[in-house]
């Protein structure tokens, strides 16, 4: 008798001996939380990019060679222009749906990029980096990094007046990294900026070819880690422990759910990719070295970047007439290593701190881990601050508070915010516990008082004959 | 629009009457073997109300979708509506989420488990260890095959990555200090036209470059203003660099590299704020007056400033090259001279 | 008629208003416009002499001549103005009639926070033939922008112009100013500050922009007023900060959503 599953299960199985696994994967366990969820949200948000980023390509020319503008938008006609940006016009402007998927594109990534700092706080603020998942936090953090610069490779590609600007930018701070900033720098432009005419074939490159393998290889690395371990649980009900995990299978209670998640982020990023307008590069116009504009910021993911730039006082470090150390080392270079690396760290920064080498399955709420969730929100404010600082011109035109009274309050509250704010999350959270334990004792007094009440009652009751 | 739903819903919904007759004969013939062994998924009641809302939704989506092609195939280039494709594709999108979330809900059965965590393999891991020590028992200089092995493999790295010096001139920093002005050059507009002195007005900013060079190099555009010469305060080694009042600086911001696009000049000196030339990306400003001097933002030394002359002709031309580096400055720049 | 009177009889006339409109003035309020009591309807230089008298010569001084150290003036201004001999009808209609003056303070920036015209049309008009009269200056622009080409306009604008306003003219931000949106000014505006330069803006004259890539820049920024917006919600043409807020305030609870109607906690 033909079975329309079992026969292809079988011509695989004969020749592959994967039934066990097939079967295993098929019943895999998910822990049932929408928080879990946030990840995955990352992980469609790629798959977005790739299959709009393969369309992109069909069109995209990595060429610095001059022409001139005679296209659809009248207002750059008779514009000296790069070949890429010209392609990037008639992207937008020329070809069939060819703006829905770029300003897809751009959302997405954008979107992949939030979805990833959610996930990371969700991980953070549950102890979910802890042993035996070091490795995946890691690698997560690396998808982080290695999606910024994805992002930045992919707005430079486009060679309009922000974009330029961006790229002279990420010149600079390269150039300032002390001892091999200017060697490394001069070997990836090929010359000073803007580069010579292989630099753009390398940046795109790198954007459609080396950065999306090395993420579709660590997004591999994070599943598959992830599934060696499982995910982490909240404590609920006496069945979840340490040992036993409590879930939904994978097939068939997860997959629509996945699924449709999958087509919620995809919806989403449509609509925004047809009904909000993203980088309109027209307008911008083609970039010149000579050239800028007002108001230029990167995508929101490089705002804490800028913001560190602007933030910083001028100085460069000297020996006489020798610079050794650049300004745009310390907001654009030393600034994100030393969150990337007190974020890497933190796994271990944490055990040395609170001597917990053991095994956690069960993830924490934040307040479980007062010390932990202080940290982490004193941090992220320290970051979102220097990030807000980034729009301060902005927000001088919109607001009118001066950008000298900006400067000077953000210098001195990246650092007092943050602090306040540490000993008042840890306040908060250990008052939270304390209250629930005083809770649960009461509780407890009242069942026992119950009980006792139940058996003073009952006892009459069970003496006599 | 609506009429066409309908029929697709009613088209769906007629088709998954006939699935659903399969189905049930296909449980009847199983039924025979379910009763030698227990179910592995437990059975949940139907929901045909849940069924159709599924049908209906996925009808919706199927209709988006096509719209979408009706609406890619309708239009001309010039007046395709971006936001009709969005909304087409998004809804479609949208409206499958909803169709799966309903099937989730309502008609997958949704069991609740309970497994293992995994744990560690002590035993393997010193099978392991055990495995690698053993195979070597017929080596004797176990260090110095190591320690060659590596230097081997080191050199073949080594060997592997010496064709990528050919992507650039690798701690060959000269580029970054050269620039096309040299004594004599002179300076054109973005038009390429000769910028003759007279032309040059106060109040008000112009952008030069080097006749016959590549604008875009790092070390061509130029600022150039005039000033009241009275009001110069150029540092003592660049007396005449400055014919009638005119200076030029490199645009390049020495920060971060962006073009020093802004120039502001007080109207009226009295109670608006002096001369400066601006960066937009992190607003490091300078002062024209005194030879490029930082007086905000994060810039770490001085705008470079290139000597001017004014040749027989009235023309201006560079007198030598700028006083410092031009662009951002990197590990060991020297800020003097070239 | 009144335009052609010499420089003493118009010093000597200005004089006597600032006198008398000094006397007026301090029972004004504050910024308060100071007005004839019998007003006449048709525009003079008379009547803007009388104006000028009562609200600009505290800090522009009698007949234009300039104040450069800073005193106490009418309603208390402390007054320090440029001197408006030779600026012609240019400076005194752009001024006018795009609210930057009378200033309530010279340290302000004459700027589009005090976006308010005092005068009415007569009154400014006035004012503008009496400024006008006071010196030979520039006349009031008269900006074709039709007969510009947009393409020279942007490349303009994008040379001289955008490091400050934004390359959309949405305005922005340089140390020690701010630099106002372009939005909704009309071309004649446009065309006077170009030739202006107010406040900290730099100054064009004709030789480095001549009058017609002025009808460019001028039908290039007036553009802008509604850009190509192709892609949908324009979100205000600024770039990458509105885009951020809507993937984090839009996107992201649309995502967090999503992520609860499919996920939802078990309840027990």
């Amino acid at each position: 008798m033909s079975d329309p599953i079992r026969d292809p299960v079988r011509f695989v199985d004969e020749r592959t001996s994967a039934a066990p696994l097939m079967r295993k994967a098929l019943r895999y366990l998910f822990p049932d939380h929408w928080s879990f969820l946030l990840g995955e949200v990352a992980l469609y948000a790629f798959m977005v990019l790739i299959a709009t980023g393969i369309y992109l390509a069909l069109f995209y020319d990595p060429s610095t060679a001059k022409t001139v503008y005679h296209g659809a938008y009248t207002p750059l006609d008779g514009e000296t222009m790069s070949a890429a940006y010209k392609s990037v016009l008639d992207i937008s402007l020329t070809y069939k749906a060819g703006l829905l998927i770029r300003q897809t594109h751009h959302w997405a990534a954008d979107i992949f990029m939030v979805s990833i700092v959610l996930h990371l706080m969700r991980v953070f603020f549950t102890g979910a980096f802890r042993k035996p998942r070091e490795l995946t936090w890691v690698i997560g953090l690396t998808l982080l990094f290695v999606g910024l610069l994805e992002g930045f490779a992919g707005y430079s590609l486009v060679d309009d007046l922000l974009s330029g600007m961006g790229l002279a930018i990420g010149y600079g701070v390269g150039l300032s990294l002390p001892v091999i900033g200017g060697p490394m720098t001069l070997a990836i432009f090929g010359a000073p900026f803007p580069g010579n005419t292989h630099f753009f074939s390398r940046l795109y490159i790198a954007h459609v070819f080396l950065l999306p393998i090395l993420l579709a290889v660590l997004i591999g690395a994070h599943l598959a880690l992830i599934a060696a371990r499982h995910h982490t649980q909240f404590r609920e009900g006496p069945r979840t422990t340490e040992r036993r995990i409590v879930g939904v299978p994978m097939f068939p209670a997860q997959l629509p759910r996945s699924l449709a998640l999958l087509f919620f982020v995809a919806g989403v990023l449509f609509l925004l990719g047809g009904l909000v307008q993203i980088n309109p590069i027209w307008q911008w116009g083609p970039f010149e070295p000579w050239l800028g504009t007002n108001g230029a910021q990167p995508d929101w993911y490089l705002g804490w970047l800028i913001g560190a730039l602007r933030l910083m006082p001028s100085f460069d470090v000297t020996i006489g007439h020798w610079t050794l150390i650049p300004n745009p080392f310390w907001g654009g270079a030393l600034f994100p290593l030393v969150v990337v690396g007190v974020l890497g760290a933190f796994p271990w920064l944490e055990r040395r701190f609170t001597g917990d080498r053991s095994v956690h399955n069960l993830a924490d709420r934040p307040r479980d881990a007062p010390n932990r969730t202080a940290f982490g929100v004193a941090f992220l404010t320290w970051v979102f601050l220097i990030f807000v600082f980034g729009a301060a011109d902005r927000i001088f035109v919109l607001f009118g508070l001066s950008y000298n009274t900006q400067l000077a309050i953000f210098r001195i509250g990246i650092w007092v915010i943050p602090l306040a704010l540490f000993f008042l999350t840890r306040r908060l959270c250990r008052d939270r516990v304390a209250a629930e334990r005083i809770d649960a004792e009461q509780k407890q007094a009242e069942r026992e008082a119950e009980e006792h009440a139940r058996s003073l009652t009952a006892a009459p009751a069970g003496r006599a004959p | 629009m609506k009429a066409w739903q309908w029929l697709v819903a009613l088209l769906a919904a007629l088709l998954g009457r006939l699935r659903r007759g399969a189905r049930d004969t296909d449980a009847a013939a199983s039924d025979s073997e379910s009763a030698e062994r227990p179910r592995i998924v437990p059975a949940g009641s139907p929901e045909r109300k849940a069924e159709n809302v599924v049908l209906m939704l996925l009808a919706i989506a199927t209709v988006f979708a096509l719209g979408f092609v009706v609406t890619y195939a309708e239009f001309a280039p010039s007046a395709l509506p971006n936001e009709l494709l969005g909304i087409c594709l998004g809804m479609c999108c949208l409206f499958i989420g909803v169709a799966l979330t309903v099937m989730s809900k309502r008609l997958v059965v949704t069991e609740e488990l309970e497994d293992d965590y995994p744990q560690a393999n002590p035993e393997q891991q010193q099978e392991i260890a055990e495995i690698v020590h053993e195979s070597g028992s017929r080596i004797t200089r176990k260090r110095l095959l190591l320690g060659t092995g590596a230097a081997t493999g080191g050199a073949l790295g080594l060997a592997a990555l010496t064709p990528a010096l050919s992507v650039g001139p690798i701690w060959d920093t000269r580029p970054l200090d050269q620039t096309p002005w040299r004594r004599g050059t002179r300076l054109v507009d973005v038009h390429g036209r000769a910028i003759s002195a007279a032309d040059i007005e106060q109040q008000t900013f112009y952008t030069a470059f080097p006749e016959g060079a590549d604008p875009e190099l790092i070390g061509s555009s130029l600022v150039v203003i005039r000033l009241d010469p009275a009001k110069l305060r150029l540092p003592a080694e660049r007396l005449g660099w400055a014919p009638d009042g005119i200076v030029a600086y490199s645009k390049i911001c020495t920060h971060a590299g962006c073009a020093v696009a802004l120039y502001r000049k007080p109207l009226f000196a009295v109670v608006e704020a002096n001369n400066a030339l601006v960066c937009p990306c992190h607003y490091s400003t300078f002062d024209p007056f005194t030879g490029g001097t930082v007086i905000y933002g994060p810039a770490g030394r001085p705008l470079p400033q290139l000597p001017l002359m004014v040749d027989a002709l009235g023309g201006l031309r560079a007198a030598g090259n700028f006083s410092a580096r031009v662009g951002p400055s990197w590990w060991a720049v020297r800020n003097k001279p070239t | 008629m009144m335009r052609k009177r010499t420089p003493a009889v118009g010093l000597g006339l200005a004089w006597l208003f600032a006198l008398g409109a000094a006397v007026v003035a301090f029972a004004q309020p504050r910024s308060g416009i100071v007005r004839p009591t019998t007003e006449p309807a048709v525009p003079s230089a008379g009547l803007g002499a009388e104006l000028y008298a009562g609200n600009c010569a505290s800090c522009h001084g009698i007949a234009g001549a300039g104040i450069r150290s800073p005193r106490p003036g009418a309603g208390d201004i402390l007054g320090a103005g440029p001197p408006l001999r030779g600026v012609g009808a240019l400076a005194p209609d752009f001024y006018l009639r795009m609210g930057f003056m009378p200033l309530g303070n010279i340290h302000d920036q004459p700027g589009p926070e005090q976006e308010r015209v005092l005068f009415s049309d007569t009154e400014v008009r006035s004012i503008v033939a009496y400024v006008a009269s006071l010196g030979s200056g520039p006349a009031i622009p008269q900006p074709r922008p039709s007969t510009g080409s947009l393409a020279e306009g942007q490349q303009s604008f994008a040379l001289r112009c955008a490091g400050c306003h934004q390359i959309v003219g949405r305005g922005g931000f340089v140390t020690g100013a701010e630099v106002p949106p372009l939005q909704n000014v009309s071309a004649t505006k446009i065309a006077e500050a170009v030739r202006i330069g107010p406040y900290l803006m730099p100054r064009f004259s004709t030789t480095q922009i001549s009058n017609s890539e002025l009808n460019s820049i001028v039908r290039y920024v007036r553009s802008t007023n509604h850009p190509d917006n192709h892609g949908g919600w324009s979100i205000g043409n600024l770039g990458p900060i509105p885009e951020g807020l809507v993937a984090w305030w839009i996107a992201g609870p649309l995502l967090i959503i999503s992520c609860r109607m499919v996920g939802r906690r078990r309840r027990r």
